[in-house]
Parts: C-alpha cells; structure tokens; sequence
C-alpha cells in the first residue's frame, strides 16, 4: 500500500541531501569546536557556517544564533532565561492560550514559581487581538510571548503589530516560529521579535537540532551551565552533525520555501473545498486566509478523532488530532477550546500538514477514502441518532 | 507477530476495523448508555432477554478504537449468558478478552463494563416493576 504522509507539522523527513551533509561530521570531522588543533577547528568552522546561514534566513547576526536541541528548548530557554535575568523589573508575563504545550508549560511552572501569567483568549480564527495584548501590559511586564503560527490550527498570529507594541512598551517579545520558519518569510526585524524559537527537523532538518534567536542586548540567564559554549548561554560539545545539517536544511528553504508555499497552499485548498464537499458536518478550524499553506484542520461531526486517524492508517494515511486521546490524557485540543469548540466536537478534529513530497494524487486518496470512513464510523456513533 | 510498539494489539484492531452487533435494536428489553461525549466516549447498549438469557446485544459508540472495540467484545460475551452470569463479566474479563488494553485505555473496558451493568438494570427494573 502507498502511504500518504501528511502530518508534516509533527515532523518532517530529512533531506537525503542533509543526511549526506551531516555523514562526515561522525566520522572523518569528529573533532571538538573547542578544540584548538585542524581536527577542532574544522568542526567549528563548519558550525560558524551553520550559523551564519540560519541567521542570514531570518534577518539576524550569526552572534545572535544559539543552537539548541530544538524548539522546546529554545522556548524553554526564551521564557525562563528573560523571566530570570528580570525578575527584579517585574514579575508579569503574556502569552495566549493556543501556545504549544513548550511555552504553555513553562509558564506554568513560572507561574507556580511566583511569576503572574496572563493567558491570552483568542477570536473564533484563533487570532490573538493585538489590543489585548496592549491592555495586558503593566508596569511589572518582562516578556510577551505569542506564537508566529499554530501547530493545531495553522493560524497565523498578528506578530508583527504585537512586536510594535512591545517595543512602545519596552518589554521584550519572544515568538515560537517552530512551524514558519522554512515554510513562509520570516525576519525578525519586520517582526519586532527580540527572541524567535527555530526547529530543524520540521523544515526536512533532523531531530534534535534547533536554535533560538536572541536579539543584540536581550538580557537573559545562561540556560545550561558549563564549559562556556554558545557564549556561556548553553554549554555541553556542539551537536556539529545535527547543526551541520540544520544549515544545510536552511540552505535548501531558501531556495525552494516562496515556491512550495505556493505549490502547497494550492493542494491545501483543494483539501479543504473537497472535504467540505464531500462531507457533510464537517467544519474547517482556524482563520481562512491568515493561514499556514500546508494546514488543514476540520472537525468531523459525531466521531471521535482517534477512530479517524487509525482507519485512515489502515488505508496507509497518516495524519494528526487534536485530541489527545491516543496519549496518555483524555483531554481534548486546548487549542480547539480555546477557539470556541464544544468539547465533543474538539474530540472529532483532524489535521493534514502538507510537505515536499505530497502530490495532488495524495489530497485526491484522502478525499475517495475519508467519506466512507466517516460514514462507518457514523453509522456506528450514538450522537447522531440524538442530534437528528 | 504484533509490533511491540503499537498502540493497540491485532486483536483490538480487528474488533475495532470489524466490529461485531453494530446498531440500534428494536425494543430493547435493556438499554444502557454510559459515558460523556464531553470526556470522548459515549456507549450505548441493548439487550434482549428471553428466560433470564440474553439472547442478543447490540451496540452504539462514540470513542476511540479501544471504545469501540471493548463495546464489540462485550456484546459478544453476554450473547447466550443468563443475567446473572452477564452481571459477574467485569472490565478486566473484557480486556482480557481482547488480548489486553493499553494501560491509558483501562477506563475504555470499564465503560463496557458499565454499559452492561446499566442495560442489566435497566431490564430488571423494568421485569420487577409491577405491571
């Protein structure tokens, strides 16, 4: 059986390219960076270089690159680094509450360390109001954190007129850009962000591998300490193959990102006019043009999310809920509560995350297959009967 | 041979992708729903008893693989068995049943569990009202 792969935003493959890349970095320069002899130094060229293109990707100095172990770290280290390098200015941070679980989480726990949270509602889109954020703001504020774009949902956050007022306010702006960077155009001086979190392996880098942007000046702690690499923010020996190969898989963003955008916003289109079409109930989530290209994400009517993905995986498609019933909680998508769902519905939601190596034939099997998944399933479900 | 690393075993997987007593029954002598949509899982279950003996047991879910297939075995352990005996099948014969049950998916065999015990008593309420 062919298999559809079409939950990109949890993951995407690595590019033979970059796997090919990152090879010689194992063996032949296995050398340390803070070694001082060829072997060390050219190891540390080749994460100079690594750095320098992924700065050059979003707007930045190289000097402003910190290499992390992906996109959780490098919101963990944002959030906690600002809130503790400032706690004698103030003690208040913003966030929303459609954050991955990397930023909700550390606010959490800030929270439960004498920090005050304030969680952000959002519209039915899933947009954060600018406004909000402007009236949240106190004397005691340190950072605002808000999302480029959803995992969930795809929305696209209004970033850049969040950075404005945080820059009029003086506090500082933190963006996890985990989902946008290597899919659409990202520039951290357009979008006023003083910390942005980066992850590889969702742009055909591999796992393990990511890095935070730190503008020139940001006040925060170090994050892991040690023997002083990455300037003293995150010691421990650089993971060189994986930062190798996170500058390859930058490399090739650039080339191909305007173009794929395109060609996946297309499919993602006709995704979603044809689930519409063909069944009924069923309702897309999230802002119908502020909207990641490769994002479609529905609730299905009187079925419940796991049942959709596990027939789908018998017909060789994967994809995404937002429930997170196949895990270890019942809950449903935070995401999809905060949008406004009802809680049974927000059980029956599905997501397609688009990728390179998706063809029109791809969206095409999901739409001949999904119908009569969702009918089976219906026919079997006892909600229908009471809603008719 | 059963990937360690799935979430569910062949068998599970068999009742869910082929369930068995799906559907609404006509006057049902036991009707039991459980569960919340608002948690994810909503079971409903009918019995017919003829002589104290449950002679047939259909099913209705909402839920997760586990859901439906811990509805589908129940169905098919009561089929037969006197009320009694039908009362005595606990969560953990269910599961068992199936090869057994993820541990995060445990409260899935005791909602069929409960959605048993409440179709029972739904019918003995009914058989020692007077009429």
């Amino acid at each position: 059986m062919r298999r559809v792969y079409l939950d990109h935003a949890a993951t995407t493959p690595t590019r033979p390219e970059v796997v090919k890349a990152m090879l010689p970095y194992f063996t032949d320069a296995f050398g340390n960076p803070s070694s001082i002899y060829s072997y060390g130094q050219e190891a540390r060229g080749s994460v100079e270089e690594a750095r320098a293109k992924v700065a050059e990707l979003i707007g930045a100095q190289g000097e402003e690159i910190i290499f992390t172990s992906g996109g959780t770290e490098a919101d963990n280290y944002a959030l906690k680094g600002v809130a503790y390098a400032n706690e004698r200015k103030g003690n208040h941070i913003i966030t929303s509450s459609i954050e991955h679980n990397a930023v909700l989480e550390v606010c959490r726990f800030l929270g439960s360390r004498g920090f005050k949270i304030t969680y952000l509602p959002v519209d039915e889109c899933g947009l954060v109001a600018p406004d909000d954020v402007k009236r949240a703001i106190t004397g005691k504020t340190i950072l605002i954190s808000i999302m480029h774009a959803n995992n969930e949902v795809g929305t696209i956050e209004p970033v850049e007129e969040i950075g404005k007022i945080a820059r009029e306010a003086g506090v500082y702006f933190h963006t996890d850009a985990v989902q946008t960077v290597g899919h659409i155009p990202v520039n951290v001086d357009a979008l006023k962000v003083d910390l942005l979190a980066v992850s590889a392996h969702k742009f055909y880098g591999p796992k393990g591998v990511g890095a935070l942007y730190v503008r020139e000046g940001t006040n925060l702690v170090p994050f892991i300490h040690g023997g002083g690499q990455e300037k003293k923010h995150r010691a421990g020996t650089e993971n060189v193959p994986a930062i190798v190969g996170l500058g390859k898989a930058v490399e090739f963003a650039r080339q191909e990102m305007d173009k794929e955008a395109e060609r996946q916003a297309y499919l993602r289109d006709k995704l979603i006019k044809g689930l519409l079409e063909k069944i009924d109930h069923i309702h897309l989530n999230g802002h119908p043009t502020k909207r990641l290209p490769n994002n479609v994400n529905v609730i299905v009517d009187f079925v419940e999310g796991e049942s959709l993905l596990l027939s789908l995986d018998s017909e060789g498609i994967c994809a995404s809920t937002g429930s997170a019933c196949g895990m270890a909680s019942p809950e449903p998508s935070h995401v999809l509560l905060a949008l406004g769902a009802p809680p049974e519905q927000a059980h029956g939601s599905l997501r397609f995350t688009l990728g390179r190596e998706n063809k029109e034939a791809d969206v095409e099997r999901v739409l001949e297959v999904l119908p009569g998944i969702v009918a089976r399933l219906r026919a079997m479900s006892p909600l229908l009967k009471s809603q008719k | 041979m059963t990937d360690p690393w799935s979430l569910y075993n062949e068998k599970v997987m068999e009742h869910f992708k082929n369930p068995r007593n799906v559907g609404e029954m006509e006057n049902p002598d036991g009707v039991g729903r459980v569960g919340d949509p608002i948690c994810g899982d909503v079971m409903e279950l009918y019995i017919k008893v003829k002589d104290g003996v449950i002679v047939d047991a259909k099913f209705k879910t909402f839920g997760c693989a586990a859901a439906i297939a811990t509805s589908s075995m129940v169905t098919e352990m009561v089929n037969g068995k006197r009320v009694e005996e039908a009362l005595k099948i606990s969560n953990k014969a269910v599961a068992e049943a199936l090869d057994g049950l993820p541990p995060a998916k445990v409260h899935c065999s005791v909602l069929a569990e409960d959605a048993l015990k409440s179709a029972i008593e739904n019918y003995l309420s009914k058989s020692t009202s007077p009429p």
